[in-house]
């Protein structure tokens, strides 16, 4: 139980990574980009990969009447994830020091991976709300309006994940250094509640 | 009749016997192989880049050109010392004071020989530095923006050609004067030249931060012709050569007059020792009147400043700072090798080069080993100081560099060829021919310690049938070799703008990764910027209307103005909003008696305009911005001089 909590610590501090490291990067390439322009998104704002990036995002942006990339103050999602973020990894924390001292059960752990999975899928169900609203509500007077082969606006969503090709645009969407630490300190914490089971069941068993 | 017969056919079997055996013998040994081999040493794949960057002077297009090595495609145009309507310089308000001299406005030059700066001897790839030769101008050009930085008029001199070569810590720039003048000028016979005219050889120290240039003193040398120099470096640092040619002191006739003596001169010049006079406070103030143009990129803009005086040094002040070496046949270029020991004389009238020793010039000086003097400097004599000499090398040698590996190339303009020869034997190892009459060639670093010897380049002076014919006018052409091997090998011939004399060029990465893509908004410092679209305006100040417009892609603002009268001067100040790489606008309006702008992303540029006639006149971005670029434009109205109509401004209303 000692070495399960321990992990528990170790697992709820990476999250903290996500203080430092962008949680997700979105990448532009283009024929006239070779050097992508790139947006990285923390916890708390988004950023240019690039000092001007964002400023040049939103220079292309206008043509097909994109909103311009929200400032932190813009976005409730930016005052509020830091919190969230914070908090669980206090928690974890606690939690984990309780489990060493062996003062709570092992299925704490997997109650904080549950709660912690939970706050994540619907932090992703937020992000691609946002992405949608930013890719498909578009500005009704831009100066280029493409439509679908229904005839009906396209929309310029980045992928939530993965590769897409949004006209001359190439995107990538993919986690960045943040998110990684976040996934690996998550299935710390299931390990955690794993190591924390097993010494659980061999004492039951002896 | 069937002998006839018989005949003809065992002749055409002879016959294709010998054609089949030519074929056969071509796609075995042949060029095909050979030149494939070729292509592929100058082939830069779409997408790649070049190994060195070459900067060849313009010649009488006054500016300096960018080329790539091994491709000879060429980057890029800088200009310099002309106005340059391209992208406004030496048109806009910012770019007119680069071109002041004395003289007032100059706007075109005759550029020759750009050098780049050095650090203990080896190219540190900050600056580059050409010469202005027909009105006596040095040019510094920065190597992280492309752009001309500061223009120095050079006072006293006159056909600045022995210029702009630097000392290997980028100490000085060094000028000298092809033509000797009356010094200060003054109205006087020109038969009275022998003995009154002066050449003025200027040293212009260079701020080690900022490159700025100043004069530090000049040597009133006697009335010769001062053709070309080079530093010494290594064991000669400190010392400076300069070839000379008329030391008959002719006035007129010179191809006849000034070729009468056997031997001209190399003149040594011990800098240090003359700087040292100077820092201890001697020399003489003279009075002179010469601009100093320092371009400001934080402000973008130029200002001229006329200096008032310059520090002159007579020879006679100083002695055991210069001495004269004899060499043949109204030498050329002087050329020092990497290792500072040989100073090569190229006697364009000879088939000889003349090789000086550096060591024995110095024993020369200390046993007093002198053959007379000239105007009271002493004069070495030719066999104390000769190291050796390369006999019947070829016709008419110009220019010589090194590769680092014991060897020098040299051109020959009348034989048209380059003749690669070894430092110290003195033999001939290999020529190769030019098209045509070669005057200077290029190795990367091959005016420095650490020549780097792959490539070496020849400029001729005679295009003839190169290329496909164009007119009795053309470019230039050029010939890139490959020195890496014991023979030199030709790989590309590429035509070259203007008329290129010399050339310098390094290595890409010593500058490449330096190079700026943008200037930054957040730091421009233009008194009439506006660096967002909510400190756009129209300001007037009399007569004179100041606009003070951004662009961005793809509108200007504001686009619509009102309120100009006819006898206005009106003023664009274009801002480029923008801050990504490689999107600049460009700015031009109708009947404007004046060029375009260029602007650059962050910078801020003036184009004048005056108004003649009552209208609605458009004005247009220049340069293909974007997808939206033909809407990018826009009105000023032009009401009568007697208007009452107030100024107005706008866009999207």
């Amino acid at each position: 139980m000692k070495t399960a909590g321990i992990i528990m610590i170790i697992g709820s501090l990476l999250l903290l990574g996500l203080f430092k490291f962008p949680l997700w990067n979105i990448m532009l390439g283009a024929p006239q980009y070779p050097d992508p322009l790139g947006m990285d998104i923390y916890i708390t704002g988004i950023q240019g990969v690039d000092e001007f990036d964002l400023q040049n995002i939103d220079g292309l942006n206008h043509y097909i009447g994109m909103k311009t990339i929200p400032k932190p103050e813009e976005m409730w999602e930016f005052s509020v994830f830091p919190k969230v973020i914070l908090g669980m990894a206090i928690l974890g924390v606690i939690i984990g020091i309780l489990g060493f001292f062996k003062k709570l059960n092992y299925k704490f752990f997997l109650g904080w991976f549950l709660l912690m999975t939970v706050l994540g899928v619907l932090g992703m169900y937020d992000f691609n709300n946002w992405l949608t609203d930013y890719g498909s509500n578009l500005d009704p007077n831009a100066i280029i309006k493409v439509t679908n082969p229904d005839g009906s606006p396209m929309s310029y969503k980045p992928p939530l994940i993965g590769y897409q090709k949004l006209l001359n645009f190439d995107v990538d969407s993919w986690p960045h250094i943040g998110g990684y630490l976040l996934f690996v300190g998550m299935i710390l914490t299931l390990i955690a509640f794993w190591l924390g089971r097993r010494a659980s069941l061999k004492k039951t068993t002896q | 009749m069937k002998n006839i017969l018989k005949t003809s056919v065992a002749l055409v079997s002879i016959l294709i016997g010998f054609t089949s055996c030519n074929n056969s013998g071509k796609s075995n040994g042949g060029s095909g192989a050979l030149a494939s081999n070729v292509a592929e040493k100058v082939y830069v794949p779409p997408g790649e880049y070049d190994s060195h960057y070459a900067f060849m002077s313009g010649g009488y297009s006054g500016n300096l050109t960018v080329y790539g090595l091994p491709s000879g495609r060429m980057f890029k145009e800088i200009p310099v010392f002309s106005q340059f309507p391209t992208n406004g310089y030496g048109y806009t308000e910012e770019t007119t004071p680069m071109l002041e001299t004395s003289y007032g406005f100059v706007p075109w030059d005759d550029s020759h020989h750009p050098d780049i700066s050095q650090t203990d001897g080896v190219l540190d790839g900050r600056w580059i530095f050409i010469n202005g030769n027909n009105t006596p101008r040095i040019a510094r050009i920065s190597l992280t923006n492309f752009e001309t930085e500061e223009i120095i008029e050079v006072p006293n001199s006159a056909g600045n050609h022995s210029s702009s070569y630097i000392t290997e810590n980028t100490e000085y720039v060094v000028a000298g004067t092809r033509f000797s003048v009356p010094v200060p000028q003054r109205d006087m016979p020109i038969k009275d030249y022998k003995g009154n005219f002066k050449g003025a050889l200027t040293f212009i120290s260079v701020d080690p931060e900022e490159g700025h240039m100043d004069i530090k003193f000049q040597i009133l040398m006697p009335g010769f012709n001062y053709d070309l120099s080079h530093p010494g470096r290594g064991k000669s640092h400190g010392w400076f050569f300069f070839t000379t040619y008329n030391t008959e002191e002719a006035n007129s006739l010179l191809e006849v007059n000034a070729s009468q003596n056997d031997k001209d001169f190399i003149a040594a010049i011990n800098w240090k020792k003359i700087e040292e006079y100077v820092n201890n406070g001697g020399g003489t103030m003279m009075p002179a009147n010469y601009a100093h143009n320092l371009y400001d990129e934080d402000t973008h803009m130029a200002t001229s400043t006329m200096k008032k005086e310059v520090r002159v040094v007579n020879p006679s002040e100083v002695p055991g700072a210069i001495y004269l070496l004899p060499t043949p046949k109204s030498p050329h270029g002087v050329d020092v090798d990497p290792s500072g020991e040989y100073i090569v004389g190229n006697g364009k009238l000879s088939a000889n080069l003349t090789v000086h020793s550096f060591t024995k010039m110095i024993d020369a000086i200390e046993n007093k080993e002198f053959d007379g003097d000239a105007y009271g400097i002493p004069i070495i004599k030719f066999e104390d100081v000769l190291a050796g000499s390369v006999e019947q090398a070829g016709l008419g040698p110009l220019h010589t560099e090194f590769d680092g590996k014991g060897n020098g190339y040299t051109t020959f303009f009348i034989s048209s060829e380059v003749v690669k020869w070894k430092l110290g034997t003195w033999e001939v190892l290999d020529r190769k021919p030019t098209y045509y009459s070669v005057g200077h060639l290029t190795i990367p670093g091959g005016n420095s310690r650490e020549p780097f010897g792959k490539y070496m380049f020849a400029m001729n002076k005679i295009t003839k049938d190169r290329y496909l014919p164009v007119g009795p006018e053309m470019e230039h052409s050029a010939q890139l070799y490959d020195i890496s091997g014991d023979k030199m090998e030709l790989l590309l011939d590429f035509p070259t703008h203007g008329e290129p004399h010399y050339a310098a060029a390094i290595p890409a990465e010593i500058i490449m990764n330096n190079v700026k893509k943008i200037y930054r908004l957040d730091e421009n410092e233009h008194p009439r910027k506006a660096t967002n679209e909510s400190e756009t305006k129209v300001v007037r100040e009399g007569k004179n209307v100041h606009i003070y417009m951004t662009t961005i892609r793809s509108h200007f603002s504001p686009d619509n103005i009102e309120g100009v009268k006819v006898g206005d001067k009106v003023f664009f100040h274009v801002t480029n909003l923008e801050q990504d790489f490689d999107v600049p606008h460009g700015f031009a309006v109708i009947g404007a008696n004046t060029a375009e702008l260029l602007v650059m992303p962050g910078q801020t540029r003036t184009l004048t305009w005056e108004p003649k006639q009552v209208g609605v006149w458009p004005f247009y971005c220049t340069d293909f911005c974007s997808a939206l670029h033909q809407e990018m434009q826009g009105y000023v109205r032009v009401s009568p001089a007697d208007s009452n109509l107030d100024l107005s401004w706008s866009l999207g209303e």
